[in-house]
């Protein structure tokens, strides 16, 4: 069965049914890229083009799907977040400097740790296996089972972070979660301990992906370890570095559940994140207009720091 | 503590399934039929005779309340011939954000659960029927109901919810915690002055006695309490400006920081903190809601006793919400499933006793005053609240304007980041701009 079905299409093709527009034989069905593409292409189209394109009709209007009065008011939705007052200005500015602030702090921790453990890891020595699973083991929980746990531990006046801290002669009052800095602090370490797993495997694999001869020839012609490191590692890891960097900054720019659980955006909206407003506003409120116009908005930044951060690789290479 | 003791979360997953199903929602949106048909189904809830129906009955009961309500959706559909419920129990949070898309598809349940305060948001968004004929078929009327929640189901003129239950702020106190620190255990002090002179004797003995949470669960329902207590109010009559920056609004916050202040609670105090303090005998003294009675009581060798608020400003007050029954507004809907979801309302309502036991005070004078809700332990202490428990005016979109307005406020002050008046005049500031955008959303509906 398997074969036969197998061989079909090499049979056909020589016979070359349907004659491609002008094209040799040789790379004829051209529609079969297409077709290839088209299951992923319907996906993309149901729940990300045509939800795009509609959200930008959804952030002309003052919109809630359940009343049928839906005026339109131009771009008054964007013209608010820009006019300091209006309802929506103040929070929505104040949960993208914090969105930004979580990014700025985790996105150089999450792309340098891993790559030291992953260095570390890349090592040959017993239990190696096991660590690799150790620090990817975290990664596998969800938002709410990591903020739950990591609530309770770093609970002020009552979790058991202070207490240890205590009981080894250390300020035991700190206030992790409600003062800051130290909510960010507890919210950027509570991210890197849950998703540093991720970025090592991945620059693992890169690793393993340098050809062992390239380190060869550094050695012979005398390279140490950190000339090695610096031009053969870093320089063989540079897609997947520009990965690592463009992956870690947009799940940053999202981050959502861990400010929810830990510190429910206190002091204040101080760690109030925009996806957080963003989606308070949609959903919960139904005020859908104006969080349409601010997803936009926030979509919008990202694509600048993305593009950014393309155009400064690319550059560095050529 | 299905009460949200556990925080309006939701994962990504939840908030993709919600988008998705929100999504749908505008794909429908203005399919709607004529509702008064719907309305009138049936006899009003006295019994039913149409084909054998199956009801879809959602609710937030996610925690020791759940089984209660489970056992009592057994017992009718056990009872009855043609009427089958089930049971699907979601977070509060994702339940309001499910169910509205929910019925606008058609898929959703066809009776269930909302707090007091969500019955006009949601009878203004077309989610919810009205359901006059059934107070007027089974003869329900404001003297049958505790008045403040009866009247609390009214939206623009009609009946929205059938009240199932009050859950008002009450006053648990750690018996051990007040013995260690000299403390009569079977005296809770109930005025002002017995208060304070309690938190002192225990700082004395280096118990902080009171632990002040700057969160909405229980800071913000303290604050509202307290609010209540010294004659202010949250908004005006007709939710067009926020009046919580009164002086009552500035005593009360500033008697909680105080409370911080003077070190009878310690600073910083995070979510379900006051909560675990209480539970292993730091914390003494709680102002939280009825609904945990069910937690504390399997907390071993605590022991605890619940009384109504202490009155700290010049009269006594108490935050309250209640569990309302509401009809869904189906898209496509059988009047029979409408008919037969009248009976079920009727028949909790009446056994809302064996409700109680949940950790809720019945709405119903009839069995709030039976020889069963008395014979509780701690319930019947939380009723007494009732002659003065408060609710937010009925206005659509009311519950969305303290989270973006006095929420973030309560927290800065009571965490020593803010001064109390300025804390409350900004909010204040913030939540008469909401209201208006509220009253022009709205008004369009």
């Amino acid at each position: 069965m398997a074969t036969q079905g197998m061989e079909q299409p090499h049979v056909q093709r020589p016979r070359g049914k349907k004659p491609s527009r002008g094209r040799k034989p040789a790379d004829a069905a051209p529609l079969t890229a297409y077709l290839f593409m088209a299951p992923y292409l319907v996906l993309f189209s149901i729940f990300i083009l045509i939800p795009v394109v509609f959200g930008i009709w959804v952030s002309l209007h003052n919109w809630d799907p359940l009343i049928p009065v839906k005026p339109w008011v131009g771009l008054q939705n964007y013209l608010d977040l820009f006019t300091p007052g209006s309802t929506t200005f103040g929070p929505f500015w104040n949960s993208m400097e914090a969105t930004g602030k979580f990014t700025l702090y985790s996105v150089p921790l999450l792309v340098v740790i891993p790559l030291l453990i992953a260095l570390m890891l890349n090592q040959e020595f017993r239990g190696r296996n096991f660590f690799r699973a150790t620090y990817f083991a975290p990664y596998v929980l969800g938002v709410a089972v990591v903020g739950i746990l990591w609530r309770f531990l770093l609970s002020p006046n009552a979790g058991l972070v202070n207490y240890y801290l205590g009981a080894l002669g250390l300020p035991d009052n700190t206030p992790w979660i409600t003062d800051l800095p130290w909510a960010w602090i507890s919210l950027v370490g509570v991210t890197v301990w849950w998703t540093l797993g991720f970025n090592a495997v991945i620059y693992l694999a890169g690793l393993q992906d340098i050809d062992p001869a390239l380190y060869d020839a550094a050695k012979v012609d005398g390279a140490n370890r950190w000339q090695r490191f610096l031009n053969v590692t870093l320089p063989g890891l540079r897609p997947v570095l520009l990965f690592v960097i463009t992956v870690t900054i947009l799940a940053s720019a999202n981050m959502f559940g861990q400010s929810y659980i830990i510190t429910k955006g206190a002091p204040g909206e101080e760690t109030t994140t925009a996806i957080w407003y963003i989606a308070e506003q949609g959903l919960r409120f139904f005020k859908m207009g104006p969080a349409a116009a601010m997803s936009y908005v926030l979509a919008l930044a990202l694509a600048v720091v993305s593009l950014a951060n393309f155009a400064l690789f690319r550059y560095r290479g050529d | 503590m299905g009460e949200g003791r556990v925080g309006r979360g939701f994962t990504r997953r939840e908030f993709l399934v919600t988008s998705l199903g929100a999504g749908a929602g505008f794909a429908l949106a203005g399919c709607g039929g004529s509702n008064s048909d719907l309305e009138k189904a049936g006899s009003g809830g006295r019994s039913y005779n149409g084909p054998k129906v199956k009801l879809a009955f959602w609710n937030g009961f996610t925690g020791g309340d759940g089984p209660f309500m489970e056992r009592l959706v057994e017992e009718f559909s056990s009872k009855q011939k043609n009427i089958d419920v089930s049971m699907n129990t979601v977070d509060w949070a994702v339940y309001y954000q499910k169910v509205p898309a929910a019925v606008q598809s058609g898929k959703g349940p066809d009776l269930g659960i909302m707090h007091i305060d969500q019955l006009p948001t949601n009878a203004a968004r077309g989610v919810i029927l009205a359901l006059d004929d059934v107070a007027n078929a089974l003869n329900l009327k404001e003297s049958d109901f505790a008045s403040v929640v009866w009247n609390a189901g009214v939206y623009s003129g009609k009946r929205y919810g059938i009240p199932l239950d009050i859950h008002p702020l009450g006053f648990y106190y750690n018996k051990g915690t007040m013995e260690k620190a000299g403390l009569n255990p079977d005296e809770p002090p109930q005025t002002k002055d017995d208060y304070m002179a309690a938190l002192e004797q225990m700082k004395s003995k280096g118990i902080q006695g009171h632990w002040m949470s700057p969160l909405l669960f229980t800071g913000g329902l303290t604050f509202q309490a307290l609010l209540y207590q010294f004659g202010g109010q949250l908004y005006n009559e007709d939710a067009t400006k926020a009046t919580f920056n009164s002086q009552a609004g500035v005593d009360a916050l500033t008697w909680m920081v105080d409370v911080v202040k003077e070190g009878y609670s310690p600073k910083d105090v995070a979510q379900d903190d006051e909560f675990t303090a209480f539970q292993n005998g730091q914390n003494a003294f709680m102002w939280n809601g009825i609904w945990n009675i069910l937690t504390l009581n399997e907390v071993k060798d605590l022991e605890w006793g619940a009384a109504p608020l202490p009155q700290i400003g010049t009269q006594k007050g108490a935050w309250a919400n209640s569990h309302n029954f509401v009809i869904m507004n189906k898209r496509g809907q059988d009047p029979n499933k409408v008919a037969a979801s009248k009976v079920f309302i009727n028949w909790i309502s009446e056994r809302s006793a064996e409700w109680a036991k949940a950790g809720q005070v019945p709405a119903r004078n009839s069995v709030r005053e039976s020889q069963a809700f008395k014979s509780l332990k701690w319930q019947p202490k939380f009723a007494e609240e009732l002659p003065y428990v408060q609710f937010t005016p009925p206005v659509p979109g009311i519950a969305d304007v303290y989270t973006g307005s006095l929420d973030p406020a309560i927290n800065e002050a009571v965490l020593l980041k803010k001064e109390s008046e300025t804390a409350l005049d900004e909010a204040a500031g913030k939540a008469d701009q909401l209201l208006k955008e509220n009253k022009q959303k709205y008004q369009a509906a």
